[in-house]
């Protein structure tokens, strides 16, 4: 195990504090007591500390200018394709990507159906195309829950999102709601300013008042809000917080992921990876291109990803974590393969592209293929599902898991996608 | 007793003699209505309805979704010790009507519709056409005069003036539309003002037709074509940048080939065709083409339109249940579309039809589902009605309340009627809670400006609630603060946490509780400021407190 184990961070000591409560409450006990209701399939994960970060492209990234590029279509856009470290080509203005091409594999016959951002963007982090009726759990939710289950020395939260707000835990219940955090990695309100054994106090009485209330019967939202407050203290107290402290980096190490938010956020990413927790969302907005779309990607998009996903993922080999983290890049969406009248491109799910790596998840490669001008998927396509099964399958996630509702409704992992056979190692 | 009386002394004078007796249940047979139909759904259902939840909570609920916060102490003992037979009645006429009620019934809902009409952040960033304050303002006032429902949506489609609050020609309407109508052809106005008033989502057909809604390009682009006219021009601070406010007006639209009497616009089908729009509303309805105002006012057209719809009222009425209820009868709430399946059609239909015979009442309305049946029923679920779970995809029945989280507004409104420190005006308190606001709002970085709220329950919220300021001060034992007051009252110390569990969560403390207590005082080194600010932490910090229920 990777556990930071070093000076206390924030507040008070873990330990100091824990002999005041010695004895006390379930709120601030060792580990959050896992709703194992709803989990139908307890799958063989022996030893697993695995983790996923994904890098979300929020707005719907033009793919055909970045990984599937038609030069000499009338489609096809400025921008030449140079050679990478893998197998295929990609975008002149990701110089320092395609170096680290040989660790991520380009998925390029995603087909979807949802062209609208909050449709895509709930389908894509989901796996299931948005239902009225019930919400389902995100990427973020399922992955922690599945991996946490030998993870109880993990004392911060195991669904971290940096500068967005990913999607919601939908039945999985608030405990594996994502804890939003800037890419500083500051988090407000952390200290309470009292003395310890006042905290003690504070925290027994409340464990006993909220289990009163959990008592009465009024519904699932009031036994999720006592597991949230564990976290909450978890928080408060632990040691590990040192993972969000982005700043105790070398500068060396700030400016090779590059020093704007998106780069502080890859560097956040990977110190939270390296402490165990088991998903990470780190957001870039800005895709979302409808004028103007090559020289936005060339002059700010482009550039501020080639630095820190390069990065990322060049910290992850060196430290030899790649193998056991999983690193998928993908938006709501690709964008129209015809360029608007002004000069931008608008939304299309019909055939576009991703990248995966990571985790036992193949790189190198160059999975499916599009038409002479991007418009048709023209290999056998995939679909959210599918890249969901082949992230979970990469993580040692069994497939089979199912959820089941209240009212007996089983729900398979991933929407019960297929793997993308390609990318799996035999 | 003691400790009651003083409290009440504290909190003002308790209206409690003064109320009428006049008895409203039986003037409504709305609500008879409405409770035989649901009576006949939870037979067909199988289901038995929780029993009636007890005064103190129901007192607590009614106050947080009417105005907008807990009940002080003195509002919830008067509810509790009165005697009279009609008294839940009694309340809701007192939020709904009387002069004292009136600024914060106003502001709550002023605060309900702003978020809706303009987002969490509309008119935050100061590049931004919205004037946050001039929306506030528009919807206060609306509130106050409890404006027709049909008029009020007229205002906000048709609405012509500036933005900003004092400045020349101001119409606070205005700032629905003023950031919808420059960008990309006007498609937000479009998507928005279908989705909001008549809960029908179009915003997928802007592209494409809908796979499983009736909805078709065609009919997108119609609709657009009567935002065509809008515009809205910035006024800036001399010498800056910095946009001073903004004037939504409306000039002659040329089309799009230049040929104002006809004043066509053009969209591309997916399979590459270009075809043309006039505007027709969602009922087939057209009007003029002609594209110059002094001919065709395409807004004021398409307002008539609107508050003409059969689904003007049935969204209001899905909109008001789901305030009050938790749920809507249909999922989502702001889709009526002929697609969508509706839980309760014959409710829904009967309210849709009685708000629009009242002249579209807004308090009319909420009267009478806050009196009805369901909104009386216990939050506590009962081995006969578990089953109706809308969290796990069941449809709602509403035969238990749904436990639903206060907003981060109540949230606010609570704790500064708990610390009783409301400062300045209406519009300058409104300020100042939506800079605190502001520190969960997360934006989703596209060109729609969708936004989310982290105060959903989870860690950002529960940080706030354990070590934010707001919540300090609440805690506080200073001189001057209610807790001092309540400390160096001459009451007896349990009698001093019961007051606390009624000022916090609407009922006195159990044994057990006061048994806690006296453990908090002996560890506290027999402090009782100490021992009953930590027990207040406590209290404010639990799920009773945060959970509307």
């Amino acid at each position: 195990m990777r556990w930071l184990n070093k000076q206390t961070p924030y507040g008070m000591n873990r330990r100091h504090f824990l002999q005041h409560a010695a004895g006390a409450s379930a709120l601030m006990g060792s580990s959050l007591a896992l709703g194992g209701t709803l989990r139908a399939h307890a799958n063989e994960l022996a030893k697993n500390n695995k983790s996923a970060i994904l890098l979300w492209m929020g707005g719907g990234p033009a793919t055909i200018d970045l990984w599937d590029l038609k030069p000499g279509a009338a489609t096809g856009g400025p921008f030449r394709p140079i050679s990478t470290t893998g197998e295929g080509q990609i975008c002149e203005h990701l110089p320092q990507v395609a170096k680290q091409m040989h660790n991520l594999s380009i998925v390029r016959s995603m087909s979807t159906r949802e062209a609208d951002h909050s449709r895509g963007r709930y389908y894509m982090h989901t796996g299931f195309v948005p239902n009225p009726n019930i919400e389902h759990p995100s990427y973020g939710s399922v992955i922690a829950h599945e991996l946490m289950a030998n993870r109880e020395d993990l004392q911060i939260p195991p669904f971290i999102s940096v500068g967005g707000a990913s999607e919601g835990p939908g039945f999985l219940g608030m405990a594996w709601a994502p804890f939003s955090v800037s890419s500083s990695g500051r988090i407000r309100n952390l200290e309470m300013g009292i003395d310890d054994s006042r905290l003690v106090q504070r925290m027994k009485t409340l464990d006993i008042l909220e289990r009163g209330f959990v008592a009465q019967k009024r519904g699932i939202p009031a036994e999720d809000h006592m597991k949230v407050l564990k976290q909450t203290f978890d928080l408060m107290t632990s040691e590990q917080m040192k993972a969000f402290e982005v700043d105790q980096e070398p500068e060396t190490v700030k400016e090779r992921y590059g020093t704007g938010n998106f780069g502080q956020g890859c560097l956040l990413a990977r110190r939270l990876v390296e402490a165990g927790v088991p998903f990470v969302e780190v957001d870039l907005g800005g895709w979302d291109n409808h004028q103007n779309v090559h020289t936005t990607l060339r002059d700010q998009r482009l550039p501020t990803l080639d630095q820190a996903m390069s990065a990322l993922v060049e910290d992850l080999e060196k430290r030899e974590l790649l193998k056991d983290t999983a690193i998928i890049w993908m938006g709501e969406f690709g964008r129209t393969p015809t360029i608007n009248g002004n000069a931008g491109r608008d939304h299309w799910a019909r055939s576009w592209s991703v990248v995966v790596g990571g985790a036992g998840i193949k790189g190198g490669l160059v999975v499916g293929e599009t038409d002479a001008d991007g418009r048709r998927v023209t290999s056998e396509p995939y679909s959210a599902e599918d890249l969901m099964s082949t992230v979970c399958h990469g993580l040692g996630i069994s497939l089979k898991t199912t959820y089941h509702s209240k009212s007996g409704r089983p729900m398979k992992i991933a929407g019960g996608g297929k793997l993308i056979s390609p990318l799996v190692a035999t | 007793m003691p400790v009651r009386f003083i409290m009440l002394l504290i909190a003002c004078l308790a209206c409690r003699p003064v109320l009428g007796q006049r008895s409203v249940g039986s003037q409504h047979p709305q609500v008879a209505k409405i409770n035989a139909l649901f009576e006949e759904q939870w037979k067909a259902w199988g289901l038995r309805p929780s029993p009636a939840e007890d005064d103190g909570k129901w007192c607590r609920r009614v106050y947080l979704d009417l105005v907008g916060r807990i009940p002080t102490l003195a509002e919830h003992n008067a509810f509790v010790d009165s005697r009279e037979a009609n008294k839940r009645e009694t309340l809701v006429e007192k939020l709904l009507d009387s002069p004292e009620h009136q600024a914060e019934y106003a502001s709550h809902w002023a605060t309900i519709w702003s978020n809706l009409l303009i987002g969490r952040s509309g008119g935050n960033d100061r590049r931004s056409l919205v004037s946050r304050e001039g929306m506030q303002k528009y919807l206060r006032d609306s509130f106050a005069s409890n404006k027709r429902y049909d008029a009020f949506v007229y205002e906000l489609i048709s609405a012509t003036g500036t933005t900003e609050p004092g400045t020349e020609g101001f119409n606070g309407a205005t700032n629905f539309l003023i950031d919808k109508v420059n960008e990309e052809d006007a498609t937000l106005a479009t998507s928005s003002t279908s989705r909001i008033f008549l809960g029908l989502q179009v915003q997928c057909t802007q592209c494409h037709n809908h796979p499983f809604n009736q909805w078709k390009q065609q009919k997108f682009w119609e609709f657009n074509a009567f935002f065509r006219q809008a515009r809205g021009l910035r006024r800036f601070v001399p010498g800056t940048r910095d946009i001073a406010f903004a004037e939504l007006i409306d000039q002659d639209f040329p089309g799009e080939s230049g040929r104002p009497e006809e004043a066509e616009i053009y969209y591309e089908e997916r399979n590459g065709l270009t075809r043309v729009a006039y505007p027709v509303f969602v009922d087939g309805t057209d009007i003029a083409r002609s594209g110059y105002v002094e001919d065709t006012n395409r807004r004021s057209e398409l307002a008539r339109l609107v508050v003409e719809s059969e689904y003007l009222a049935k969204m209001m009425v899905n909109r008001t249940w789901a305030h009050f209820l938790g749920h809507a009868f249909t999922k989502p709430m702001d889709d009526l579309g002929p697609h969508t399946m509706v839980s309760h059609p014959e409710v829904l239909d009967y309210l849709a039809e009685e708000f629009r015979q009242s002249s579209y009442d807004q308090k009319q309305l909420m009267r009478w589902i806050v009196l009805s049946k369901p909104y009386q029923l216990s939050s506590t679920i009962t081995s006969h009605n578990e089953s109706d779970d809308p969290a796990m995809g069941e449809t709602p029945q509403f035969s238990h309340f749904y436990l639903r989280q206060m907003s981060a507004e109540q949230l606010y409104q609570s704790l500064v009627v708990l610390g009783g420190d409301a400062q300045g005006s209406l519009a300058e308190q409104q300020n100042q809670r939506d800079r605190w606001l502001s520190q969960f709002v997360v934006a989703f970085g596209t060109d729609e400006g969708d936004e989310a709220t982290t105060f959903n329950g989870s860690i950002p919220q529960a940080l706030m609630l354990f070590n934010g300021d707001l919540v300090k001060k609440a805690i506080s034992s200073k001189p001057g603060t209610r807790l001092d007051s309540l400390i160096r009252s001459g009451a007896k110390f349990n009698d001093k946490v019961h007051t606390l569990f009624e000022a916090g969560v609407s009922r006195r403390a159990s044994n057990t509780e006061l048994r806690l207590a006296s453990q908090l005082l002996r560890a506290s080194g027999n402090k009782p400021e100490q021992a009953l600010s930590d027990l207040w932490w406590a209290i404010l910090n639990t799920n009773e407190f945060i959970f509307v229920q």
